[in-house]
């Protein structure tokens, strides 16, 4: 076996060994040490993404001396690696971009410990993008469960954080219950739980009538709680103000990473355990592609009516969660396709836009409230590019990546055909219609002449904010106008994934 | 005061967020806001109390008859023919003892085939404990509560029963770890008890001189140690054994305390993560520090 075929071993085992270690470091040790992991394993993940690409294919990587199917197993193909790659990239310039704030929202003592949730759930991250087992997949849930509740409730001194995170709790509880309970149905229905031999086992339960009611549970079961992770509507309750109190590192990470976590281990279920032929059998497809409909609506419908800036752009993830199921739920290669792509540009840009929003809240005198950050594009112009950037994206201004994003999801829903093209179709451009009511308000607020200007000097952004900021701002621009390699990295991952 | 918080409760979310909100979050901002605040209602739909009562109950009934269809459907319990008595528990069965040297075949399960799965659980308990001291740790300057009062100082039953008992519990403890490849036991079950029995030193001997037993830094010292350890030796053990390298761990002779490979060592990690988590999740609940 060459030594690069290991990557996926290291990235999982690298941040997981060095989570233990980061507690009873310093506070700013420990921050350096965490970047330190991450940016090691970005570089392994971009490397696996060229070996790949030259050496083709898809490999297993066997996780103990006995090999699987009596141990674990990873698997690593072209999307694996470019998801890997974009998970530690972004955990990056958002611990990079939150840094500064993070000191001013922790206290000392508890900075090392926000340091190893990062770490934990950068490792659950990549064990959750390799993994090739279901029971892996719960146990790591798991871990980004917790994290996430941490990474809530870290910010101290806000009662708000702390209503948010039993919230958020109390709705993720109930997923991982619901998770386990469609994994030991399955086990219990195919003796496996390796996705290779679960997908062969899957085929012969759904041509034996007898077992359609458990077979449907269990997709039913597996869809609803990762939906209920990712935040489809209507279970997305906990979203808003899980988004819009926690830290900034926090927002971004929960927003544009944990949450694309669980989308890729739904994609994974459906594309490898549950065929589609299987879903569409069970009327699942259906019921998806409804629901994300639903999401896409109601999600903009409701960030038109936030009077905060962090709130709408929390209810924004809402609806981009909705256009994401609204692709598994197409018929035909392209809907999948489209949504791996959307999650790419979504978790590049909603990572953005919440560090901008922080940005000009600061520069605002701290006022969250929309009516309050008139003119703050001007008191700091880099975040308010950033903001502006970002939000024109979500809308699907060429030259970004939301534009590419929606491109995709049109040209998936007219492959699809059928009554589907109609509504998805209408849904799109409805939606499209919903998002340059929020966005461009929001654009033209913030760059337009505030009534009275503020008394006090806005602060300068950190350099380290300023930094991240940008580069994300580049990765977005560089979604929008180089779209064509990542979607071929997607194509020949989805190829290889079934 | 108990139906001021009731009213809030009936409000629902909206409202119990206003009221922390104002209890505990922001000090009202002294400047006048840039512009005065637009009046404007809120409109949201509200679904009466008892409709939604009655919704909910309907929706959990639904549930729990498909669950139940579903269970009847399922292969039949103890069934031979059952698709879980595959070729993996076969060989679990069968080669288990020789490949990985341990007489209690579930230990070799979880600690061996599945040795990822296990260091994922035993982080699971980690990260739990890491949130708990984000959020209930006593940072410097924050006023320690003052509940000495309310503690069982000087009892004389609890501390005589202790000091008989404590000592039993931590002994089982160690030997239901020690013995976890070779009878039924391991970590987790080993590491409870070990839990339990350091929480009930506590609470006989008070906290102060558990405080210097085991301490935060210790207690730090302690998980990362074991966590560190079992991470790094999965970690030598998945990478020889994925690219068919020699490994110094061999299986041993089964039966004897020192065999089995890494299981026993791996077992006092995994116990000491788990005492340690029940320790401290106990003493920060109840003080806020170890």
């Amino acid at each position: 076996m060459p030594l690069w075929q290991s990557i996926p071993f290291a990235s999982v085992m690298l941040p997981l060994a060095g989570a233990a270690v980061t507690a009873a470091l310093p506070p700013r040790a420990s921050r350096r040490w965490a970047g330190a992991l991450m940016a090691v394993v970005w570089g392994l993940s971009v490397g696996l993404i060229v070996c790949l690409l030259t050496g083709g294919g898809s490999f297993t990587y066997p996780m103990g001396h006995l090999g699987a199917p009596w141990g674990n197993e990873l698997r690593a193909g072209p999307l694996e690696a470019l998801l890997a790659s974009l998970f530690s990239g972004v955990m990056l310039l958002s611990l990079l971009g939150g840094a500064d704030k993070l000191r001013e929202d922790l206290t000392p003592g508890r900075q090392p410990f926000y340091s190893v949730l990062l770490l934990l759930t950068l490792a659950a991250l990549m064990a959750q993008v390799y993994t090739n087992d279901l029971f892996t997949a719960y146990v790591f849930v798991e871990i980004i469960t917790l994290c996430g509740c941490g990474l809530i409730a870290a910010r101290s001194g806000t009662g708000k954080s702390l209503s948010a995170a039993a919230r958020y709790m109390v709705m993720n509880l109930i997923a991982s219950a619901l998770f386990l309970l469609g994994v030991i149905l399955l086990y219990d229905l195919t003796g496996h739980l390796l996705m290779d031999p679960l997908r062969g086992a899957v085929q012969v339960l759904a041509a034996d009538p007898a077992r359609e009611l458990p077979l449907t549970m269990v997709v039913a079961l597996l869809c609803v709680s990762l939906a209920i992770k990712g935040a489809l509507w209507p279970f997305h309750t906990w979203v808003p103000d899980a988004y819009s109190t926690a830290t900034p590192t926090g927002a971004a990470v929960l927003s544009s990473l944990v949450c694309k976590a669980y989308l890729i281990l739904l994609l994974k279920v459906l594309t490898r355990v549950i065929t589609p032929e299987v879903l569409a059998a069970v009327q699942a497809d259906q019921v998806l592609f409804l629901l994300g409909i639903a999401g896409m609506l109601m999600g903009s419908l409701h960030a038109i009516h936030q009077r905060e800036l962090r709130r709408m752009i929390a209810w924004s993830s809402v609806a981009q969660v909705g256009y994401i199921f609204m692709g598994f739920g197409l018929r035909g290669g392209l809907g999948m396709g489209a949504s791996v792509f959307h999650m790419v540009s979504h978790a590049v840009c909603k990572s953005m836009l919440f560090l901008a929003a922080d940005a000009l809240i600061r520069a605002s005198e701290g006022h969250e409230a929309l009516r309050n950050l008139r003119g703050a594009g001007h008191r700091a112009p880099l975040a308010g590019v950033c903001l502006s950037a970002g939000l024109l994206s979500l809308v699907g201004i060429p030259l970004l990546g939301g534009f590419v994003s929606k491109l995709n999801f049109v040209q998936a829903a007219i492959a699809a055909g059928g009554i589907r093209e109609p509504i998805a179709l209408a849904a799109l451009a409805v939606s499209t219609l919903l998002h340059i009511f929020y966005c461009v308000r929001a654009v033209l607020l913030i760059w337009s002449q505030p009534e009275q200007p503020l008394t006090a000097p806005a602060p300068r952004i950190p350099w380290r904010a300023g930094l991240a900021l940008g580069a994300l701002l580049v990765l977005n621009l560089a979604l929008g106008c180089l779209a064509p390699p990542v979607w071929t990295v997607i194509q020949s991952g989805l190829a290889v994934i079934g | 005061m108990k139906g001021a918080n009731n009213r809030w409760l009936e409000q629902g979310d909206d409202a119990l967020d206003r009221l922390i909100a104002e209890r505990i979050d922001s000090p009202v901002p002294e400047t006048p806001a840039p512009r005065p605040p637009r009046k404007r209602r809120v409109r949201t739909v509200h679904i009466p109390h008892a409709l939604y009562l009655a919704l909910a109950l309907l929706l959990c009934l639904g549930i729990i008859g498909a669950l139940m269809q579903t269970t009847a459907r399922l292969p039949s319990f103890g069934n031979p023919d059952n698709p879980t008595n595959n070729e993996v528990s076969r060989r679990y069965l069968e080669q288990g003892l020789e490949e990985t040297g341990a007489v209690n075949l579930v230990a070799g399960m979880i600690l061996d085939y599945r040795a990822f799965d296990t260091l994922g659980e035993s982080n699971v308990l980690f990260v739990a404990i890491c949130a708990v001291i984000i959020l209930l740790r006593l940072q410097q300057g924050e006023a320690r509560p003052d509940d000495t009062a309310w503690e069982p100082r000087h009892d004389l039953i609890l501390r005589t029963v202790g000091r008989l008992v404590v000592p039993l519990v931590l002994v089982f403890g160690i030997y239901v770890i020690l013995n976890g490849h070779l009878s039924p036991g391991g970590g987790f079950s080993g590491g409870a008890v070990i839990g339990a029995g350091l929480i009930l030193c506590r609470l006989a001997e008070g906290g102060e001189r558990m405080g210097k037993v085991l301490s935060f830094r210790t207690f730090r010292a302690l998980s990362t140690g074991a966590l560190s350890f079992y991470a790094l030796s999965k970690a030598y053990s998945f990478f020889t054994g994925a690219n068919r390298l020699p490994s110094v761990i061999t299986p041993g002779v089964p039966g004897r305390i020192f065999s089995a490979g890494l299981i026993p060592y791996l077992n006092i990690a995994v116990g000491l993560v788990v005492a340690c988590t029940m320790y401290a999740l106990f003493t920060l609940f109840r003080k806020g520090d170890l």
